[in-house]
């Protein structure tokens, strides 16, 4: 471990190096020079008098905005001696884990390209450009022929690779001990208990006013509601992004969420980020993609098919076929476990972004922004924060394998007769919760009731409120459950989502359940 | 029932120098959950005799789960509880009380006498402070002046340096190698 003083150095040497090629300080800059005419700044005291200028213009708390979301997307620094791969992911065994999942996905890409014939990326020639220009916002009525095209992989094909991960340094033994979990997860990574999780979801506690709970029909709006609402205009006023994390951590109104979402993640709708989402769609329509099928397919058997997100259909395409040639979502690979793969143009290396992610989150989204480039911008943001970790391995405590082993200890513990009845008939809970998980929810919960799950995600700048309501919804259903004699029946008792209310589901598990 | 502790020792690192001082220590490590570390060093008597320097300094926050099992770590003179100075001999003591890993060490192990930096920190060049200062071409049909003129140039070298400094971490976009990108595999290393 670093000591406290060196490592704060080397985040500030990093965030600074970080930010100097970014559009803010040539910003920042321009707003100096130009503050040079102002009768305010005095030769003196030059230096003292920008800063004050900059304060009170309210620049400083952009850069202090961005200053927050640097430290909140990287990691703590390293130790020096540590190579890169150390950051992506500290345990080498899970590092192996996750190139072995990463071949087999390619070699899944590979054989799909050579069986059909079709290459995995191309020019497009210009007449197929021109059309696909034409009907860039009505691509849902596109109707490809995509029988041949088969997912890469299935949420219970990543299920079974986490399942049969291992520590080689950890006696695995074959009997049962109290070396081995009792769930699917093996590897002995740590996870909060209940305690913990009330301390750092404190602002979820039953004494403090939510919104879920707090704004329904029966309680009228002067207790909690109206003031809330006005506190959430006023930090949108004051543009804090710090402020307003802990803000939604109780919640967004509905007519400030955008807003808000945007400030957390810093997003600003500068004219230089039109043009980046201007020049992806241009690859697009330049240049066509073997992962342009896969998302049409993955679309067309999800989202069109949801009685809630078809209506976005034509965004969903946007926003997806943009984001698997964007770039900079690179960058996120340095903290993440997962390594791009790459490919070669006539002999040549060449870096292929990561196209193969699953599965998309974009629907809820739209419920939100309407232009496609805000829209797109707060998803890639949403997705190299926080739902990348959803499905690479990693040790990491918002990672998918931490999320699983966090959501069983949880039910272990605090509904021992439950877990054990379900692994009893063969229905190991994380079996049918595993896909709400690597979902984020998206397409199981009601719309508003995800939104107000996502709230909370940003908040608390982490994914584990996931594996607690999982657990939740377990208890909440447990009387169901402890019936049922098969993994099918289990299943059926889960199966809808869709009327469940979150907010109470959590406050009673954390807060109000007898332990 | 108290769980039985596992200890090793490791004796002995370096040969016997005149008088090697230690700085830092930097080592990764591999399931330890503490280290003590003992030097031997000559005492206020005359005699070399074994001190400790570190008592159980804690690597695994919880010795059953993996957090800290694979970190890197560095250990700095000013932790010590004794002085580093004229030390002949190290001597380190692993503990690991969980019994559910079945081996533990530490790895990488480096040693650094004052004055070597350890592993590069890699700090940028804070050469931005360095402004150079206006200096008005003052050429009236004589030449100028060859203090001036290699002072001026130095200024633009490091003008130059601090441009080249500034890596912009913004990214050009995709590339097309001859007007072409067709992909046909991905390769697997």
């Amino acid at each position: 471990m670093l000591d406290p003083d060196s490592g704060l150095s080397l985040t500030i040497a990093r965030i600074v190096q970080r930010l100097k090629g970014s559009s803010l300080h040539s910003q920042l800059e321009r707003q100096a020079r130009v503050s040079l005419h102002k009768p305010e700044i005095k030769l003196e005291s030059l230096k003292e008098d920008i800063k004050d200028f900059l304060r009170t213009s309210g620049w400083e708390k952009k850069l202090q905005n961005a200053v927050y979301s640097e430290l909140n997307v990287f990691p703590s620094p390293c130790h020096p001696a540590a190579p890169p791969e150390h950051m992506k992911e500290p345990l080498a065994y899970m590092r192996k884990a996750q190139g072995n999942w990463e071949k087999r996905i390619l070699k899944s890409l590979n054989s799909m390209c050579t069986e059909l014939g079709i290459p995995l990326a191309q020019k497009r020639p210009v007449n197929e450009q021109k059309e696909l220009l034409n009907k860039w916002n009505e691509m849902g009525t596109d109707e490809p022929d995509l029988s041949l095209f088969r997912p890469v992989y299935a949420p219970k094909d990543f299920l079974e690779v986490l399942m049969n991960l291992r520590n080689p340094n950890y006696e695995n033994g074959e009997q049962l001990s109290f070396r081995n979990h009792l769930g699917l997860i093996q590897v002995p990574l740590k996870v909060k208990d209940i305690p913990e999780l009330k301390e750092d979801f404190s602002e979820l506690g039953l004494n403090i006013g939510q919104l879920g709970i707090d704004d329904s029909a029966q309680v009228p709006p002067e207790f909690f509601e109206n003031e809330h609402v006005r506190v959430g205009q006023k930090v949108l006023a004051e543009q804090d992004s710090a402020a307003a994390q802990q803000y939604v951590r109780q919640g967004c109104p509905t007519a400030l969420r955008a807003d808000l979402w945007a400030l957390i993640l810093n997003i600003s709708n500068q004219p230089e980020d039109i043009l980046y989402y201007e020049q992806l769609k241009s690859n697009v329509i330049q240049h066509d993609l073997l992962v342009d099928s896969l998302i049409y397919k993955d679309v067309k058997l999800t989202a069109s098919n949801d009685d809630y997100y078809f209506v976005f259909e034509d965004y969903l395409y946007q926003v997806l076929l943009c984001f698997s040639r964007d770039t900079s979502v690179l960058e996120h690979f340095t903290y993440s476990s997962a390594t791009p793969p790459k490919s070669y143009i006539r002999g040549k290396l060449g870096m292929e972004e990561y196209a193969v992610f699953y599965p998309p989150n974009v629907a809820p989204l739209c419920f939100l922004y309407h232009e496609p480039s805000r829209l797109y911008q707060i998803f890639r943001e949403m997705y190299v924060r926080f739902f990348f970790r959803l499905h690479s391995i990693s040790s990491h405590a918002s990672g998918i394998v931490s999320l699983c082993l966090l959501f069983e200890t949880l039910l272990q513990t605090h509904l021992p007769q439950l877990f054990y009845h379900l692994r009893e008939i063969g229905a190991q809970p994380l079996r049918i919760s595993f896909k709400w998980l690597v979902r984020a929810f998206s397409g199981y919960l009601a719309t508003d009731q995800l939104l107000l799950l996502w709230d909370r995600i940003l908040g608390y700048n982490s994914l584990e409120i996931l594996a607690v309501l999982a657990a939740a919804v377990f208890a909440f259903r447990a009387v169901n459950l402890m019936e049922v004699t098969s993994l099918a029946a289990a299943e059926a008792v889960l199966a809808d989502l869709s009327t469940l209310k979150v907010m109470p589901l959590l406050q009673i598990f954390l807060f109000a359940t007898v332990t | 029932m108290p769980v039985p502790v596992r200890e090793r020792c490791r004796c002995r690192c370096g040969a016997d120098a005149a008088v090697p001082q230690v700085q830092e220590i930097v080592f990764r490590n591999f399931y330890t959950a503490f280290l003590s570390v003992r030097v031997q060093r000559p005492g206020p008597g005359g005699p070399r005799r074994w001190v400790t320097c570190l008592r159980d300094h804690r690597l695994m926050p919880c010795p059953h789960t993996e957090e800290g099992s694979q970190d890197y770590f560095s250990l700095h003179r000013h932790q010590m509880l004794c002085d580093m100075d004229q030390v002949t001999a190290v001597r380190f003591i692993l503990r690991q009380p969980s019994p559910v890993w079945l081996h533990f060490t530490i790895e990488e192990l480096q040693i650094f006498p004052p004055g070597q930096k350890s592993p590069q920190k890699d700090f940028p060049s804070w050469l931005s402070q360095l402004s150079p200062p206006e200096q008005p071409a003052s050429l009236h049909g004589e030449l100028p002046d060859p203090e001036k003129v290699s002072t001026e140039v130095q200024q633009m070298w490091v003008l130059t340096e601090v441009i080249r400094a500034r890596q912009a971490a913004a990214r050009i976009g995709r590339f097309d190698v001859d007007g072409c990108y067709d992909i046909n595999l991905l390769s697997y290393t």
